[in-house]
């Protein structure tokens, strides 16, 4: 057992509370042990992605205790992915944050920051689902701090709202994680994998009732239409790199679906089953249509930005929803893709908006700006990239998606959905794009009030901003050439995923448990298990 | 006892349920707190009501009660009175800087609206 695993989730912490701490007023170290800290993090990342792609399920037991006692942090295939991008995204926003002086507009912008990478680490890698609603409950807190950086009345009232959306979602998680503890007496997923397959006929009814509450709270995260709204306000006013961060928390949402039901509500359990891929897929559905009709019906980049991540949640579910091998490798593409391109996209708008004087990022005809052709080359790419036109990742994860449904029952209405919002979404994009960067004006012809500010305002050093933004371009573009040996981690990543029982024999019967260790928290836990000890075999005790 | 117990769990829920509903911040915060009171109860009572039972291991003990709920709940409320804390303090944000208490929020203020006939 390396200890390399929960270095991802402690790395951040202790460098968030170094910076509160010790360097508080001074935003250049701030920066310098933020971004140190995000490379460190990186290199980990990176070091756990290779240990996992040789297929071995790395289990951690916090504290040692045994798996369904203690709280196991599990590292597989598809957490090492989702925490490596995690790792990037966050360091490409650190700096475009530095770049623009974005994290001088309020305090403590770098700690708030860990923090939240810290909760996003720990959502990933943790095994055990309360373990989850806490890094939920982390990285949530420390994102109504990075919502609000800055101030403003206007973001305060829509994090006000964003605050009591997500606190509804996080009541509706204990609600859910009581009804499956009362059900099951575990909250280890891999032990709950265990019980829940072996449920007696008496209780299905309630831990169905468990298993869509999870999964209502996840489409919280997710933003699955109808559980969507706190999202298109909250990501129009949010400070734009915190944006682009967030364009990994909805899929933290996507994760925990994937991750819960695949594992403990596999697609094996038809009492289950039955009941949540119709939902998943109806909702995917028209989120992916309101989405891509938000984009088309947008007048500020804001909003265009915030509904394309909507729509492109709809795809990622639509993907998702069928829970077989071939789908899901499509949409852990389309993840990838869309967390890159959802962050160019946000700081595309962001350049923008800083360009024209405060937040008007409407579809006005304004004088043009500095840079305007570079910019406006970075928006045509993160366009290409979210409408799913060729040539960029974007094609490449709709096409997979469309083949892996081709299959399916239902597929004429899947593609005929996917093809004709493309179609709306890459109007909606054209029109934005269009109204902001080439009906402009000459500069002359505007009012000199406008003109003014442009020269007194301040330039940061736009080169780490840049920087930032074209290599997540470039992120793009090698996720396209190297499509293929990426589909092929991904099809292992899949295997890995639904075959349940290399998961729960890792984290349950692990070759570190040694057999002293085992036998006395299996006492302890059937003592203490009276109320509902029915389902009391243990795969520990068979494990030696 | 387990009559007492739902009915409480229901009637907070019910009562935090509307208030969330309402318009202004103030009660959509007492409103939180409401759910999250019920949803203690309810992660409590996930480990069955037994009276007079100990959670730790003891000699002289007829039976035990589920303890791991009562850590369950104790996280929870750590987690539902910092949470509170930051939904006031937002709350008290807002409704200092714009002067008004309610949750919606009127459609773009001026500055973001297009001139007319720049949208195709």
């Amino acid at each position: 057992m390396t200890h390399w695993i929960i270095a991802p989730i402690v790395l951040p912490a202790v460098m968030a509370a170094i910076i509160v701490m010790s360097m508080r007023h001074h935003v250049l170290l701030q920066r310098i042990f933020s971004i140190a800290g995000l490379t460190a993090v990186i290199a980990i990342a990176a070091g756990l992605a290779v240990q996992a792609s040789t297929g071995v399920i790395e289990v951690y037991d916090l504290g040692n205790w045994p798996a369904p006692f203690g709280i196991v942090l599990v590292l597989d295939r598809l957490s090492a992915m989702m925490v490596l991008l995690t790792a990037v995204l966050a360091l490409v926003v650190t700096v475009y944050a530095a770049g623009t002086d974005w994290d001088r507009r309020g305090n403590h912008f770098h700690a708030l920051m860990q923090f939240q990478v810290m909760g996003i680490m720990g959502a990933f890698l943790t095994g055990d689902v309360f373990n989850l609603f806490v890094f939920f409950e982390v990285l949530l807190i420390a994102s109504y701090g990075l919502m609000i950086h800055a101030g403003g009345t206007r973001r305060l009232r829509a994090g006000l709202q964003y605050v009591v959306f997500n606190l509804l979602g996080s009541t509706l998680f204990l609600f859910a994680l009581g009804t499956i503890y009362a059900t099951t007496g575990t909250l280890n997923m891999a032990d709950l994998a265990v019980r829940v397959s072996e449920i007696p006929q008496s209780d299905i009814a309630l831990i169905r009732v468990g298993a869509v509450l999870l999964l209502t709270v996840f489409a919280i995260k997710a933003a699955l239409l109808p559980l969507h709204f706190w999202l298109p306000e909250t990501y129009a006013e949010a400070p734009a790199p915190v944006t682009a961060l967030f364009a990994i928390m909805t899929k933290v949402g996507a994760y925990a679906i994937l991750r819960v039901f695949t594992l403990i509500f596999g697609p094996d359990l038809p009492d289950i089953a039955d009941v949540v891929e119709p939902l998943l897929l109806g909702a995917a559905l028209i989120t992916i249509t309101i989405g891509m009709i938000g984009v088309l019906g947008s007048n500020r980049l804001g909003r265009l930005a915030a509904f394309a991540v909507i729509g492109s949640m709809g795809t990622v579910f639509i993907g998702m929803s069928s829970f077989t091998p071939e789908t899901t490798t499509a949409t852990l593409y389309y993840i990838l893709h869309s967390t890159l391109s959802t962050a160019l996209l946000f700081l595309t708008v962001d350049m923008v908006r800083e360009r024209r004087m405060g937040s008007s990022d409407g579809y006005a005809s304004l004088p043009a700006f500095r840079q305007q052709g570079l910019i406006a080359a970075l928006f045509f790419a993160a366009a290409i990239a979210m409408a799913g036109m060729p040539p960029l990742s974007g094609f490449v994860g709709k096409l997979l998606i469309l083949k892996s449904v081709w299959p399916l029952p239902g597929a004429g209405l899947i593609w005929a959905v996917i093809l004709v919002t493309s179609l709306i979404a890459i109007v909606g994009f054209a029109q934005g794009g269009s109204a902001v960067f080439w009906k402009t004006k000459a500069p002359e012809e505007s009012a000199e009030p406008a003109d003014a500010p442009a020269e007194a305002a301040p330039e940061p050093a736009q080169g780490l901003a840049f920087t930032a933004a074209f290599s997540l371009l470039a992120g793009i573009i090698l996720l396209t050439v190297f499509a293929g040996p990426v589909t092929s981690y991904l099809s292992a990543t899949t295997g890995q995923l639904y075959q349940r029982q290399g998961y729960v024999d890792a984290v349950l019967t692990g070759p570190e448990r040694v057999g002293g260790d085992a036998g006395y928290g299996a006492k302890g836990h059937g003592d203490a298990d009276d109320g509902h000890g029915e389902t009391d075999t243990h795969a520990t005790e068979e494990g030696h | 006892m387990e009559l007492l117990l739902a009915s409480a769990i229901g009637v907070l829920t019910a009562g935090g349920i509307y208030l969330v509903l309402r318009l202004r911040s103030f009660p959509v915060i007492l409103g939180v707190s409401l759910l999250s009171y019920a949803v203690n109860l309810f992660l409590f009572a996930s480990g069955r009501l037994v009276v007079n039972m100990p959670p730790i291991l003891s000699d002289d003990a007829a039976g035990y009660t589920d303890p791991l709920p009562q850590a369950l709940v104790l996280t929870a409320i750590v987690i539902s009175f910092g949470m509170s804390a930051v939904v006031v303090m937002l709350a008290l944000g807002a409704y200092l800087s714009s002067r008004t208490d309610e949750i919606d929020i009127d459609d773009p203020d001026p500055i973001p609206e297009a001139e007319p006939g720049a949208v195709e």
